[in-house]
């Protein structure tokens, strides 16, 4: 049985745990550290940690929050969010992550990813990209947040990234994050038969059944944030995930 | 005294992390005297085979390691790249590995594979225990560990091959020789089922 990875990713934003709709409006959701503990305790695959406001306020990864997080992470964690320079990357290793996640930064200076790359192995390498589809279908890239459009075509980024040494891509549909409408599946087709590396879907998944369909066109993995932090019936804040059983009868065995 | 070997290539945090949630002290040492002292020794690593050995040649700990390992033979458990090194050498690497274990590291074939795989294999595998050990004792149910690796060991002794699981085919995820065990997956990063087995590790 092939088993995928089902990430919940937790946004941060002045010390709590926050969730967005389309990049916008963060709700707060509660205390990281204990949403960390619930994961631990749910048995989930991996935590992706994106400190959304960092790049916005120009300062450094908070390394005592990651710190923190990190000795209570049973499971592999990445983090991403504001990271410039091979000593924070550095830092946040030894606090126990196992990835860090470039977004702006790997735009600006694309040299980052290689040096990480040659440093701790490509697999320690995220690179998260942020698109927006315009009116006339077309996609486009975004950074600081989904607040700068840059002029390279995704396509050419999504190679140019793996170039430099990305180990994985982790892609988001602005318009679908936080809307339970599903992932883009057309952007994730697109994404994963234009990278050789592993590519995790992110942005609008509700269901076992939307894991599934981005898996079956060529995703690695999955994540999801208001899936795990929402009850589905009630749109109540609750950690959740699913449990083992559910996860092989719903979505592993229906995969190849 | 549990000492994780420090040889500036690995990710041994989080190792000592596990061990100081589940009530075990251990110290992270690249001294002489700690491994000479150690009663138990884990061996972390991440990068690649070359770079593993070539980092554990600088420490100048192979001498003392080899005389702990195959002489007072003391309990080491070697995790990803620290396992490999356990090894005769790497598809990876020109550099030979410690040869405490013999088994030499091979790619995964891509050809082997569905095409829906991709290398390195990062993820969840359940694994099959293949003999008895005390490594594995009262582990929960259908063990699943975090793997994360390009590269994987292939016994030439079956008698040494403790575990496996599939990726795309079956490879060997465990290995045992005697006092000499070496995981290519993440205790430290697989909740209770690396808790168990660490905690095992330390009763060994």
């Amino acid at each position: 049985m092939r088993r995928v990875r089902v990430i919940p990713v937790l946004l941060l934003l002045n010390n709590g745990l926050v969730k967005t709709k389309k990049f916008k409006k963060p709700v707060y959701i509660g205390d990281p550290i204990n949403a960390v503990k619930i994961f631990n305790e749910k048995e989930v695959d991996e935590i992706v940690l994106l400190d959304i406001s960092a790049t916005k306020e120009k300062r450094n990864p908070d390394f005592t929050k990651i710190q923190e997080i990190g000795s209570e992470a049973f499971m592999p964690f990445s983090y991403g969010g504001g990271i410039k320079n091979l000593d924070e990357i550095k830092t946040i290793l030894n606090a126990g992550a196992e990835k860090v996640i470039l977004n702006t930064e790997a735009y600006n200076n694309p040299k980052l990813i290689t040096e990480a790359a040659n440093l701790y192995g490509n697999q320690s390498v995220v690179v998260s990209i942020d698109v927006r589809k315009s009116a006339f279908g077309k996609y486009n890239v975004f950074i600081n947040s989904g607040k700068k459009k840059i002029k390279t075509k995704l396509i050419d980024y999504l190679k140019q990234m793996e170039n430099a040494g990305a180990g994985e891509v982790f892609i988001t549909n602005i318009g679908h994050e936080g809307t339970f409408a599903g992932y883009d599946l057309e952007l994730i087709q697109l994404v994963s038969e234009n990278l050789n590396i592993p590519v995790i879907a992110n942005g609008g998944a509700r269901n076992i059944d939307d894991f599934h369909k981005a898996i079956s066109i060529g995703a690695s993995a999955v994540a999801a944030g208001s899936r795990f932090v929402y009850s589905t019936n009630t749109n109540g804040i609750l950690i959740n995930y699913p449990d083992q059983i559910e996860l092989i009868k719903n979505f592993y065995q229906k995969l190849d | 005294m549990l000492t994780i070997i420090n040889y500036k290539a690995g990710n041994f945090h989080s190792i000592q992390n596990m061990l100081k949630k589940i009530g075990i002290k251990s110290i992270i040492s690249d001294k002489i005297e700690d491994i000479e002292n150690a009663d138990r020794l884990i061996f972390p690593g991440v990068g690649s085979f070359d770079y593993g050995m070539q980092q554990l040649e600088k420490s100048g700990l192979i001498s003392v390691l080899n005389n702990k390992v195959l002489v007072e033979k003391i309990p080491v458990l070697g995790i990803c790249l620290g396992a490999q090194l356990l090894g005769n050498k790497s598809e990876e690497g020109e550099m030979n590995g410690l040869g405490w274990i013999n088994m030499d590291i091979v790619k995964f074939k891509k050809e082997k594979m569905p095409d829906n795989y991709k290398i390195p294999n990062m993820g969840w595998n359940e694994i099959s225990i293949k003999k008895e050990s005390s490594l594995f004792t009262k582990m929960p149910q259908n063990p699943r560990f975090y793997f994360v690796h390009s590269f994987y060991m292939q016994a030439n002794e079956k008698s040494d091959i403790l575990a496996t699981a599939e990726y795309g085919y079956e490879f060997v995820a465990a290995v045992e020789k005697d006092n000499i065990f070496g995981v290519q997956f993440h205790p430290e990063k697989s909740h209770k089922y690396g808790m168990k087995l660490l905690e095992n590790f330390t009763h060994i």
